[in-house]
């Protein structure tokens, strides 16, 4: 196995013998959670059962799920790298990925718990013509779902070089493998109710994780964060860290691709497929409202945490040590763990990072086999005329083959930007899903034409912008290299694709010839806001 | 164990005349009450966060502009997003309590009076 090189540079003693102890604790982490699901299990019976749970969880518990499925390896790692070495503008990030849940708690969430059984298609389709939106609906999730989950594995690969030791590609594959096995295993098992406690756990563990070290930072710098931001400045030799600008503040060009980032963080999160099927494990429309704001108070203190940890790893570390270390700027923050708490703490925030991955990697997985079993096996190529105990038995072998996908896409996605494929899942989410929602939550003459437009118009642009900007082709950092079809100079498509994706539903709208069913769109706004027949009967 | 309810298939065929419903005055003052609280705050949010990115992204010798110590008036504004997060969150949680909850429990139990066999779950029928 190669040497471990990061904690070379600081301990020469214990390079060899801590990537056992970041595995023996990680091992640990996947055998209380192995248990948990299995116990899980035993009343996973129905396919509400699968898909949501039974709707048994609590708002607080639901909360902390959603926290766990939503605060990637991207937003730990990636967040606290982007402030060690690019100051402000990383911080920037942290605010559209908490602010964007404000369009979830006050649009969204209730709404949708009120309106849907299992899959955001459900809600969709429920005034439109069935057959069409669920189609779009159910091919926009596997789109999102499958770019986040690219994200994730190849993050997997990165990080274990970073952890483990493991440098050699073949080395990282099997990693990847493992990951893969394991989430597969979780999602197969334990189903809804099973993910959710491997996400719970997960969120705890991170948070708390996250805020020892934020403790231990501010200690160090007597708990004053001007003298944190001044150390900041003094490794870094830049006194601009503290200032915004750094990375986004280039040319005008740069400054247009951070708005654009900006528009499609705020306005994806609500559109995530994963993160609103979390809303229908919980009993009431009321409990979805409990589960956001324990979300928007626990991600809050997470990213309050980020900013800390950020600036702490530039003041103790450096910005010239973390890039030089495996891994890169993702290396920000085992880092810090390490400058902290030696190997121990290492390990531990080690096993968390994994564990992170394998949490939202299941929440994907289990997302996107609901939509392809329910949406598009059950209601479209069966008719309906599936029973539910048949439905979860599609949904177990979609788990299957959406996991080995993942495996494969994974070891071919190594190496590539992990925040640029999550900031792509969010541009397409927000393009995609995001206008079809709120028209069919709140606009009367919206229609089958409106959503299908929007839909594929906001999907096709958003991917169509993404083939042609310079991530993919035209410079050093693109995937594609020694060619250039960059004709769109931005990064992010969302300024262009989001703002069409909702013109298109409107436009769709008013052109369309044939008129909805006036009965359903009652019947959703009467359902929507009272949350009649979504609930338990009220005692009488 | 939670009893398991929710809504029927879109696609039934609704007994129940919900155009009626969407007419009653007292929907109309829940749907009012709803949107008169959601809509404003959505706007006034993403104006507040737009300004702050635009801030960010073109004003940076403004938002580098020193308040105390080495913190400055960037820091101090995007902590103000986390403030004006957090504010609205509770400005809602507690409106939606007090305005919202009970007229929306009103009109469900009425609707589960007049319609139980549409509304509530047959015993074991999904058990």
């Amino acid at each position: 196995m190669m040497p471990l090189s990061l904690p070379m540079q600081t301990v020469e003693s214990t390079q060899v013998g801590e990537p056992w102890l970041n595995m023996t604790i990680f091992g640990l982490f996947v055998a209380v959670t192995l248990v948990i699901v299995l116990r899980a299990s035993r009343n996973t019976k129905t396919a509400a059962d699968y898909y949501a749970a039974g709707r048994s969880f609590s708002g607080p518990q639901n909360g902390t799920a959603i926290a766990g499925d939503y605060l990637s390896a991207a937003s730990f790692l990636g967040i606290v790298g982007a402030i060690a070495i690019n100051g402000y503008d990383g911080f920037l990030y942290s605010i559209g990925f908490l602010v964007a849940w404000l369009v979830a708690l006050l649009l969204v969430a209730e709404l949708l718990r009120n309106t849907g059984k299992f899959t955001m298609a459900d809600v969709l389709s429920f005034r439109l013509r069935q057959r069409p939106v669920r189609i779009a609906a159910a091919i926009t999730t596997l789109a999102v779902c499958f770019f986040y989950l690219l994200a994730q594995m190849a993050g997997a690969g990165g990080l274990v070089s970073l952890l483990l030791g493991i440098n050699d590609r073949l080395g990282q594959s099997l990693v990847i493998t493992v990951v893969g096995g394991l989430m597969i295993l979780y999602v197969l098992i334990g189903g809804m109710k099973g993910t959710t406690w491997v996400q719970i756990i997960k969120a705890v563990m991170l948070i708390a994780g996250a805020f020892v070290m934020t403790i231990w930072v501010l200690a160090i710098h007597g708990f004053n964060l001007s003298t944190l931001l001044g150390a900041a400045m003094e490794t870094a030799g830049n006194p601009e860290i503290i200032n915004p600008g750094l990375q986004y503040g280039i040319s005008s060009t740069s400054q247009l691709d951070f708005v654009s980032l900006a528009l499609a963080l705020v306005l994806g999160t609500a559109a995530l497929p994963h993160v609103l099927m979390r809303f229908y494990t919980v009993p009431t429309a009321k409990e979805a409202r409990r589960s956001v704001v324990w979300a928007i108070w626990l991600i809050g203190a997470f990213y309050l945490f980020t900013l800390v940890l950020g600036y702490g790893a530039g003041a103790l570390i450096g910005a010239d040590r973390i890039t030089a270390a495996p891994g890169g700027v993702n290396a920000a923050a085992p880092l810090l763990a390490f400058e902290l708490g030696g190997p121990i703490l290492l390990g531990i925030i080690s096993a968390v990072a994994f564990a992170t991955i394998l949490a939202v990697v299941a929440g994907l997985t289990i997302t996107a086999a609901a939509s392809f079993a329910h949406d598009i096996y059950a209601n479209v190529i069966r008719k309906g005329n599936l029973d539910p105990d048949g439905e979860v038995k599609v949904a177990r072998r979609t788990v299957v083959v959406i996991g080995i996908l993942s495996i494969i896409g994974g070891i071919g996605a190594q190496g590539q930007n992990i925040a640029f494929l999550v900031a792509l899942a969010f541009a397409v989410a927000a393009s995609a899903n995001l206008p079809t929602i709120l028209y069919s939550l709140f606009w009367k003459r919206f229609n089958t034409q409106g959503a299908i437009w929007s839909m594929y118009g906001g999907l096709g642009s958003a991917l169509l912008l993404i083939a042609f900007s310079p991530v993919v082709s035209g410079k050093e950092t693109s995937m594609i290299q020694g060619a250039d079809f960059a004709l769109f100079p931005l990064n992010n498509p969302g300024i262009v694709s989001i703002p069409l994706a909702f013109f298109l539903g409107w436009l769709g709208s008013v052109l369309a010839k044939t008129t909805e069913d006036p009965q359903k769109q009652a019947e959703m706004e009467v359902r929507s806001l009272t949350g009649v027949g979504a609930e338990k009967a009220t005692e009488h | 164990m939670a009893t398991e309810s929710s809504p029927p298939e879109a696609g039934t065929a609704a007994p129940v005349d919900f155009i009626a419903y969407q007419q009653n005055p007292q929907f109309k003052e829940l749907r009012k009450r709803h949107r008169s609280f959601v809509f404003p705050m959505a706007v006034f949010f993403l104006l507040w966060y737009f300004l702050y990115v635009l801030l960010a992204s073109y004003a940076t010798d403004f938002m580098s502009t020193p308040v105390w110590g080495n913190i400055n008036l960037g820091l101090i504004l995007g902590l103000a997003q986390f403030v004006t997060t957090f504010a609205i969150t509770m400005g809602y949680v507690t409106y939606a309590n007090r305005k919202l909850d009970p007229i929306a429990a009103d009109i469900r139990h009425e609707l589960e009076v007049t319609a139980p066999e549409i509304f509530t779950e047959q015993p074991g029928a999904k058990k």
